[in-house]
């Protein structure tokens, strides 16, 4: 049993790794969030899979280059029950993306779904079309 | 292999150290593409009354899941579609595709009170014990 509950935590969670020295102030755990990544002519869309958060609890916020999301998930308390068996933690969510030039900074949406959070980031006009001319010399 | 080391002490620790290490990287890559593991992870919660099992599901419907109770089992079942077809994926992380999973829960569950509910991607089944299968109270009388 420890052994598959091992290799589900590793399939399924991933705890946020910090840098050596540097040590997260609660007892609760902080995971990096699974992401898909995909992209169009006109847009990045980055979809984060983010269970037990909503649009009351997620913070996407944009400092310089980078996009970072955080979620806030509260331990689940059931009256009248207890925990007997335990196949996944639970806790906050955190991941950080480095944006491109291209993005424009002003028009990415964030929407809330199912536990999954979708980010919209549109690439700007000037760089959808970014074609150079090759003249002969 | 480690005879050509003998010249130079350290030669045979690099060699060993390399090799250690093509080792660690076959190991990890085998590790990320078992792809078939056991899905979804689930919490138990036992009460008085039966038990609550949860299960982190995002980007589903409740549509989309099927909840079984036969006996003291309890199955899972569920799909999780991929809606884009037509775009270049830069990365793929999240789980997508058929999933069934299977519990024997300690007790017979009353199928007929079983609720399932589905919030912010987490899958909450309550399952409640079957009345007759509930522990009895016999009274010790003095003889």
């Amino acid at each position: 049993m420890a052994e598959s509950k091992k290799e589900l935590s590793k399939a399924q969670k991933r705890e946020v790794e910090r840098p050596q020295g540097v040590e997260n102030l609660s007892d609760t755990p902080v995971f990096t969030p699974k992401a898909d990544i995909l992209e169009t002519d006109t847009d990045v869309t980055v979809m984060l899979d983010l269970p037990g958060a909503d649009e009351e609890s997620v913070d996407v916020s944009l400092e310089k280059n980078v996009l970072t999301i955080r979620g806030r998930v509260p331990q689940p308390v059931l009256e009248g029950y207890d925990l007997v068996y335990s196949e996944y933690a639970v806790g906050n969510y955190e991941r950080a993306f480095t944006l491109s030039e291209e993005i424009d900074r002003n028009q990415i949406q964030a929407t809330v779904k199912n536990g999954v959070l979708r980010l919209v980031l549109p690439k700007a006009k000037e760089a959808q079309t970014k074609k150079i001319p090759i003249k002969t010399g | 292999m480690f005879w050509r080391g003998l010249g130079n002490p350290w030669a045979g620790f690099r060699e060993i150290d390399r090799l250690f290490r093509d080792l660690q990287r076959i190991f990890s890559e085998y590790d990320r593409s078992t792809a078939s593991y056991v899905y979804p992870a689930v919490n138990i919660y036992s009460g008085k009354d039966g038990a609550v099992v949860t299960a982190e599901l995002p980007g589903m419907e409740i549509g989309d899941i099927e909840i079984s109770v036969v006996g003291n089992t309890l199955t899972i079942q569920g799909n999780r579609k991929l809606e884009e077809h037509e775009r270049t994926w830069h990365r793929r992380e999240c789980p997508y595709g058929e999933f069934t999973r299977t519990l024997d829960l300690p007790f017979t569950i009353d199928r007929d009170k079983v609720e399932a509910r589905l919030n912010k991607g987490i899958l909450a089944i309550n399952l409640p014990r079957a009345e007759e299968d509930k522990p009895r109270k016999i009274p010790v009388k003095a003889s």
